[in-house]
């Protein structure tokens, strides 16, 4: 039984088609890579999963839940999580509020409780700051909690964005070109992280990446999408070799 | 979190603070209590020893700290523009007032008006937080310059609304409220407001709020349900500028709906520019300079209008978030928020570390 | 119907004069995303500009005919205007250009009040009138009346909306204009002086509210209090037509005409009117924010 399951996703901007009739099942515990040519409409999936953007057409299923129609923060709660092409963290709030901001749904006390700070006020803030602090150790953050989001350097800035998505508790997450920007040691470094964390929060990984030595070493499996199609579909080693990928792809970028 | 420094005093100030940096935890504990009623008691002294102008002018400086501080709420912690905070108080005002000068009376409560008073005021603050939902539900589908304007036409339609209800008197206005607003109740309102936003402030709200002002999108994405917090702080910010409402039209005793024009929002507005966004500590500065400030500016005469609107330009171009722009006085942080407090649980989390079985791998070559 | 009529062109008076101010509006939102609060006030000073001009050349030292005093006054004031708006931007909002863009919406608002407060401090509160440059002329046509004055209000507002929608569909500067207002990173590249256009867009802005200002000043009188009202109806005039759309401001500027002259008509109290002009705005920004001739705008994300 597939953890994620679409069927004919389409989208259209006005009149550009930017996703065409996309078919994907995500197994539980699977890592799976999306590749393609800017504009090929990955970044769109995401925002169509994810609720950002309403689908033309199409129907998407994550543990039987149908997901649209419904809000961001619905879809967040339901156990899916991602991060962005470019970062987007709060740069202004602390490292720590960061992570804390995305306990926010499964935070349960009210207004009032929090303005006349209610037991229940106190207990849950306690348990959200210990358990955000708790995840930033894990991540290697935890020296930087106290430090603004913007100040951190580029590569814990990317891995923050990561604990950020994994505070919300996901069972699926979505990752934009994590890769983005990084050089080749940084990008040793995150291949480690995301084998890791798929592990040790037992996630399915969805991913969106340019770098082809990331897609090629650790995604099971790949789909390439063109001008919002999908052209191919299977094992790094299939997508090598596949002739189409090779012309629409592979052939204008060098493999890194 | 910076702390205002003032060099001059560091000699004097330094001593002190390290002796009672000594003081076990149990005694220190209390020094806000006890700060907090000795102060009241000095209000509620206050008449006997301050001429009625300056008694005037504090309770001045009380409201402008209540209006400030709840629309910081929404410009500052939240990064949305209103300029309709006047329109909320106007509804609090005339809620308020129609309660201390008709209701209670026909009810042949006039004699117990004193103590009703603080019920006048919170249903007029509950009367001018339902209203804040007329900007919560646009606030979802605009933001921005749009919502700026939402806030606007809003003002004006509570001022044309009021004009064209004769019962309350029109643009004439409404008046026979007696003079309930003193320097005690106004303190006890601004301690109270001040608290209540605090707590609201370092809440899971609290952090909803500011992450839309950093990012509404990736706020959604990391879970925040955007629209019940915009509900509670519109909600919340309009509820407190009932309350002000309420405490000037039982000061000035003399309503009318020009009172609560675009002008009376854009005071505000420089009140919260001034004193620094996203901080009440920056808020109780602001309005109490801002108010100050005009009053002791009195001598030129309508010369003194020039000066808000200048200085908010000014403002704007040179120091853009106000005195105190994203900083916090320490003895508004929540005790459990101080930095001490993160340090020494963080500290309880390094030692357990070894608990768990593994750790992220942190890659040396990641700076 | 006689009295239909009548109204009809009451509206189109005062709609002309809500359009041209509307105008300015739209025209810097369209270039710099600003909503420029201290267009309301910059009209203003451009009627008082136009009184002491006006006064000054109608004195009977100088005997000069109306038609040239008119004339005379209204370029001037047109003249003063702009260098007023330009410098303001200078000064107050090219600052902030890089700023959020909510820095420059509330310096935009404190530079009106700035304006509204300092006429106040030296002109004073009193309510004044502009000389009478034509003696008023009444004619009657099919038991409808109008005056000389009314038709120079209405035909001179129409050639003023007409020259400039020629000035940016067909010449170069409003070629260059529309680049700076698509895409300001660019537009420097194609060899577009980005700070002149800008400048260019606030002058021609602030010129054509003070056409509307002597116009203006022609029927109604001149206070320092006048740029608040009439300003705001003239901004949701520009938003009502669609918020950077020119020929949108011009529409939406008779619509709010119309609004204004035909609400007293229909709702028995005339002090109603702000109200239903707000609550269409209301209503406006909530179901159809990009107005009525705008296109709504895709969020990227």
């Amino acid at each position: 039984m597939p953890i994620l399951r679409i069927r004919g996703l389409t989208h259209y901007f006005g009149g550009l088609r930017a996703v065409h009739d996309f078919h994907l099942d995500l197994e539980p515990g699977e890592l799976v890579g999306i590749i393609g040519p800017n504009g090929a409409g990955k970044t769109t999936v995401f925002n169509l999963i994810t609720g950002v953007y309403r689908p033309t057409e199409g129907e998407i299923f994550f543990n039987g839940h149908n997901l649209v129609g419904k809000r961001p923060d619905q879809i967040v709660s339901l156990g899916i999580a991602r991060t962005f092409q470019t970062i987007r963290l709060f740069k202004e709030l602390t490292v720590l509020d960061n992570v804390r901001i995305a306990h926010f749904a499964r935070t349960r006390y009210g207004v009032m409780s929090a303005m006349f700070r209610l037991p229940q006020y106190v207990r849950e803030e306690a348990e959200i700051r210990e358990r955000a602090l708790e995840l930033l150790d894990l991540m290697g953050l935890l020296e930087q909690a106290n430090w603004v989001a913007s100040s951190l350097p580029y590569g814990l800035q990317r891995r923050l964005e990561i604990a950020r998505a994994l505070a919300t508790e996901p069972r699926l997450l979505l990752l934009d070109e994590p890769a983005a920007g990084m050089n080749p040691g940084e990008i040793a470094d995150l291949m480690e992280l995301i084998q890791w964390i798929r592990r040790r929060f037992d996630l399915t990984i969805l991913l969106i990446e340019h770098q082809m030595r990331v897609v090629m070493g650790i995604c099971e499996r790949i789909k390439v999408l063109d001008f919002g199609e999908t052209i191919a579909e299977g094992t790094p080693a299939e997508i090598q070799s596949n002739p189409r990928v090779i012309e629409a792809y592979l052939g204008e970028e060098a493999i890194a | 979190m910076k702390r205002p420094s003032f060099s001059f005093l560091t000699p004097v100030l330094t001593p002190v603070r390290v002796a009672y940096a000594s003081l076990p935890f149990s005694v220190r504990r209390w020094t806000m209590p006890i700060l907090l009623v000795l102060f009241f008691v000095v209000a509620l002294l206050s008449p006997s020893f301050i001429n009625l102008y300056w008694q005037q002018v504090l309770i001045y400086v009380g409201i402008n700290i209540i209006l400030t501080a709840s629309l910081n709420l929404v410009n500052g912690y939240m990064g949305e523009f209103s300029v309709g905070h006047a329109g909320f108080m106007a509804v609090g005002a005339y809620v308020a007032s129609i309660l201390t000068v008709w209701v209670f009376p026909r009810w042949g409560l006039e004699a117990y008006i004193a103590y009703l008073f603080p019920i006048a005021l919170l249903v007029g603050g509950l009367a001018a937080g339902l209203t804040g939902l007329v900007i919560a539900f646009p606030s979802f589908r605009t933001r921005g310059d749009y919502l700026a304007i939402v806030t606007l036409a809003w003002n004006m339609i509570v001022k044309s609304v009021l004009e064209n209800i004769d019962a309350i008197g029109g643009p004439r206005g409404f008046m026979g409220m007696q003079k309930l607003t003193s320097v005690a109740w106004v303190y006890v309102w601004v301690v109270f407001t001040i608290y209540l936003l605090r707590n609201l402030v370092y809440s899971n709200f609290g952090r909803g709020t500011l992450s839309i002002r950093e990012d509404e999108i990736a706020s959604s994405l990391v879970s925040v349900d955007t629209r019940k917090v915009k509900i509670t702080v519109f909600v919340v910010a309009a509820f407190f500028a009932g309350i002000a409402g309420g405490l000037f039209a039982h000061i000035i005793q003399f309503i009318n709906p020009r009172s609560f024009s675009i002008l009376k929002s854009t005071d505000v507005l420089v009140m919260v520019y001034l004193g620094g966004i996203s901080s009440l500590g920056g808020s109780i500065l602001g309005a109490t300079v801002y108010t100050v400030l005009l009053e002791l500016l009195r001598p030129l005469q309508v010369w003194r209008w020039v000066v808000g609107p200048l200085l908010l330009v000014l403002l704007m171009i040179f120091r853009p978030r106000g005195i105190m722009g994203m900083q916090e006085w320490p003895f508004l942080i929540p005790r459990e928020e101080r930095a001490e407090r993160v340090a020494a649980l963080m500290e309880r989390i390094r030692g357990r570390r070894e608990a768990f079985a593994a750790t992220a791998p942190v890659g040396g070559s990641s700076d | 119907m006689q009295t239909l009529i009548q109204q009809v062109l009451n509206a189109l008076q005062l709609g002309s004069v809500y359009a041209l101010i509307a105008l300015g509006y739209t025209m810097v939102y369209g270039i710099i995303r600003l909503i420029n609060f201290a267009h309301g006030d910059i009209f203003m000073v451009s009627t008082y500009v136009a009184f002491f001009i006006g006064t000054a050349l109608m004195s009977h030292a100088l005997r000069l005919p109306g038609i040239v005093a008119f004339g005379l006054t209204m370029a001037a004031a047109m003249m003063v205007t702009a260098l007023l708006a330009v410098l303001i931007e200078r000064f107050a909002y090219k600052p902030l250009r890089q700023a959020p863009r909510v820095s420059a919406v509330i310096t935009a608002l404190g530079v009106g009040l700035f304006l509204e407060n300092f006429t106040l401090a030296t002109i004073g509160p009193d309510p004044r009138f502009l000389p009478r440059f034509f003696s008023v002329q009444t004619f009657t046509v099919g038991g409808v009346a109008f005056s000389n004055i009314q038709i120079i209000i209405i035909a001179v507002s129409a050639a003023v909306m007409l020259l400039l929608d020629t000035i940016v569909r067909r010449t170069m500067v409003g070629m260059a204009m529309r680049a700076v207002s698509w895409d300001k990173s660019t537009a420097p590249l194609m060899g577009v002086p980005v700070d002149s256009i800008i400048s260019i867009t606030f002058a021609i802005g602030a010129s054509i509210a003070a056409v509307g200002g002597t116009l203006f000043g022609m029927v109604y009188t001149v206070d320092p209090y006048m740029g608040i009202r009439i300003g705001w109806w003239a901004f949701i005039s520009a938003v009502v037509g669609g918020i950077g759309n020119i020929r949108g401001a011009m529409v939406g500027g008779y619509i709010l005409g119309f609004v204004e002259i035909f609400t007293p008509v229909i709702l028995p109290a005339s002090t109603y009117r702000d109200f239903v002009a707000f609550s269409m705005l209301l209503l406006l920004l909530i179901f159809r924010p990009y107005g009525i001739l705008g296109r709504p705008v895709a969020q990227k994300v």
